[in-house]
C-alpha cells in the first residue's frame, strides 16, 4: 500500500507574547506516516497535543520546524511552508478535516453547507445535490430542515451537519478530531460505517476517538503522544484562551 | 425570463480562462509615508486569479492608503504596481497613460466604497447606476441596457420594479448591493473593497457578506478587501495581511492568521475581539 502523508521531526510551539512571552512546546519532534487504507489513532492524555497536530497537519497552525508531506494530485507536496493558495489547493482537493463543530456562516442553507466541497471541486448541482441529500438521510436530519440555517439547530444536529459535510467528497487523507463524540448509539454507528467507507476507497486516516468502541472500531495503529517530560500543564487550547 | 439580459451577461463573463498559475497582480516595496509610520511601506505581495486578499488592523495603520495606491487611485512614492491585462500583457500601473489607468478602473477592475454615497450616482436611477460602465464601453441599446439591469439587481436581490428609483430612496444595504452590481456588470477581474459592511446594521451585514461570497465565487473574482471585522475578513478571505504602524507585520493563510498568530500585534488583535 501507498503512503499519502509522511511527517518528520515535527514541533509547534505557541509564543504567548501577550503573555510574558511564555513558550509552550506543544509538539517535539514528531515522525509517522500513513497509508492508503489505513486509520492512526492519536493516543494520549487531555493535553498531549492531539488535537493540535491535526491542526499543525491541516495549516490551521504554524508548525516551528519539521516537514508535513502529503501526495496532491499525484506528486509530494511539502505543506511547511507552503504559499496559502497551495494549502488551500490541497484542502480542496486531497486534505479533508472533520471536528465536532460546524463554523456556521448566517443564512446558508444546511443543504448549501453540506454540499459546498463538491461544488468547489466542480461537481454539477444535482450531483453533489443527490449526495447531500443522501448524506444527511444517513445521519437523521429531518428533510424538513434541510432547506434551514444549521445556526439555529441543537448541537449534536449540528455536528451531523458538519460530518456530512466532510464526507460530501472523497479525501485521500482526512483528519479526524472526535467526529463521534457526543452522538447516541445509531449515529456513532452512522459515523463509524462512514470512517469505514472511507478507509476501504483508499483513504489514510488520523483520527482522535476518546470512546474505546469507536476506536476498536476504526483503528489500524496507535501513535502515542504521551509527552517524555510532564511540562505541560495546560492544554494549548486553554493557554490560548487565558 | 429575459433571454437578452443573460447572453449580455454571459457575453461580458465569456473571457478566456485566466492563466490561473501566473499572478493578476505584482506588488514590490510599495510605500507612501505622510510622517514617521504614517501610510504604508515596503509592500510587497503577488495576487492569483480568483484569490481574495483582506488586509486589517487598527485605525492608522496604514490600511486605506495602501488600498488607495494599490487602486490606482493615489501615486506611491515608492514601488511598482505591475497588473496582468485580459490580452496577458502587463501593466506597470503608474507608468501607464492617465487613460489607460482610467479605462482598467471601470472595465477589468472595480471599487466598492465603504460609504454607497461616494461610490453611487445619487442623481440617476438604479437602473442607471448599473448601465453606466456598459455604457461607457459603447453600449447604446436601451433594451438590452435594460436587460442587463433587471438582470443586476435580481444577482444581489434587489425587486426589479425598483430599477427607476433614486439610490436615495434604497436602505443603506440596498444602496451596497447596488454598489456592488454597478461594479460587476462590466465583468472585473479584480475589485477593491474598502470595509464593505462597515456601516451597515449586523443583520444587513449577514446577507451581503452571504451575497459577495457567492459572487467572488462565480465570477471568479480576485478580491483586496480593506476590513478591521476579523469575522468578515474569515468569512471572505484566502489570506490576510496584518498592518501596524505602517508596515506589514504577518501575512498568511485567513484561518491560520486568527486561530495561531505569530507576531505580538496580531496577538493582540486577536485576543481584543469581544466574543459575542
Amino acid at each position: 500500500m501507498n503512503t499519502l502523508i509522511e511527517v518528520r521531526d515535527l514541533s509547534k510551539t505557541f509564543t504567548l507574547h501577550q503573555q510574558n512571552g511564555v513558550v509552550l512546546n506543544v509538539l517535539r519532534g514528531l515522525s509517522f506516516s500513513v497509508r492508503a487504507g489505513e486509520c492512526l489513532v492519536l493516543h494520549g492524555h487531555s493535553g498531549a497535543g492531539k488535537s493540535t497536530l491535526l491542526r499543525t497537519v491541516y495549516g490551521n497552525y504554524r508548525p516551528a520546524g519539521g516537514s508535513i508531506r502529503v501526495q496532491h494530485q499525484h506528486a509530494w507536496l511539502e505543506l511547511v511552508g507552503a504559499e496559502p493558495r497551495e494549502v488551500l489547493a490541497v484542502r480542496q482537493q486531497t486534505l479533508g478535516y472533520v471536528s465536532q463543530f460546524l463554523r456556521v456562516i448566517p443564512r446558508v442553507a444546511t443543504l448549501d453547507v453540506v454540499m459546498e466541497p463538491a461544488l468547489a471541486r466542480g461537481w454539477s448541482r444535482e450531483q453533489a445535490q443527490a449526495r447531500a441529500e443522501h448524506l444527511l438521510s444517513r445521519l437523521n436530519i429531518p428533510q424538513r430542515l434541510w432547506q434551514l440555517a444549521p445556526g439555529t439547530f441543537s448541537g449534536g444536529e449540528q455536528q451531523r451537519v458538519n460530518i456530512a459535510r466532510g464526507f460530501m467528497v472523497p479525501w485521500p487523507v482526512m483528519l479526524l478530531d472526535e467526529p463521534t463524540a457526543s452522538l447516541d448509539d445509531s449515529n456513532r454507528q452512522v459515523v463509524l460505517e462512514l470512517i469505514n467507507e472511507a478507509k476501504g476507497a483508499g483513504a489514510a486516516l488520523i483520527g482522535i476517538f476518546h470512546d474505546r468502541q469507536a476506536r476498536e472500531a476504526v483503528s489500524d495503529r496507535l501513535l502515542d503522544m504521551t509527552p517524555q517530560e510532564q511540562s505541560v500543564h495546560l492544554t494549548a487550547k486553554e493557554l490560548l484562551q487565558c | 425570463m429575459n433571454a437578452g439580459a443573460m447572453n449580455t451577461v454571459r457575453m461580458m463573463d465569456a473571457e478566456p480562462v485566466a492563466d490561473r498559475t501566473q499572478p493578476l497582480l505584482k506588488v514590490r516595496g510599495l510605500g507612501k509615508l505622510y510622517g514617521p509610520e504614517t501610510g504604508c511601506q515596503d509592500v510587497s505581495f503577488d495576487l492569483y486569479p480568483g484569490e481574495v486578499l483582506g488586509i486589517v488592523g487598527e485605525s492608522g495603520s496604514g490600511k486605506s492608503t495602501l488600498l488607495s495606491l494599490l487602486s490606482g487611485r493615489c501615486p506611491p512614492d515608492s514601488g511598482v504596481i505591475d497588473y496582468r491585462r485580459k490580452e496577458d500583457d502587463w501593466l506597470d500601473l503608474y507608468s501607464a497613460s492617465e487613460a489607460q489607468r482610467r479605462t482598467l478602473l471601470r472595465t477589468e477592475w472595480g471599487f466598492v466604497e465603504q460609504n454607497p454615497r461616494d461610490g453611487l450616482r445619487m442623481a440617476v436611477s438604479a437602473g442607471a447606476n448599473i448601465g453606466e460602465r456598459l455604457m461607457a464601453q459603447g453600449m447604446r441599446n436601451y433594451q438590452q441596457l435594460r436587460a442587463v439591469g433587471l438582470d443586476w439587481l435580481s444577482q444581489v436581490e434587489i425587486d426589479s420594479a425598483r430599477i427607476d428609483d433614486l439610490p436615495r430612496t434604497f436602505s443603506g444595504g440596498m444602496q451596497q448591493r447596488l454598489q456592488i452590481a454597478r461594479n460587476l456588470v462590466s465583468g472585473p477581474r479584480l475589485v477593491f473593497m474598502d470595509e464593505p459592511t462597515g456601516g451597515l446594521d449586523v443583520s444587513v451585514q449577514a446577507r451581503l457578506l452571504d451575497l459577495m461570497r457567492g459572487l467572488v465565487r462565480e465570477l471568479d473574482l480576485a478580491v483586496v478587501i480593506v476590513t478591521h471585522d476579523l469575522a468578515v475578513a474569515r468569512l471572505l478571505a484566502d489570506r490576510l495581511m496584518v498592518m501596524r504602524r505602517s508596515r506589514v507585520v504577518e501575512t498568511g493563510l485567513t484561518d491560520q492568521i486568527l486561530d495561531d498568530p505569530q507576531h505580538p500585534y496580531s496577538q493582540l488583535l486577536v485576543s481584543s475581539v469581544l466574543q459575542p
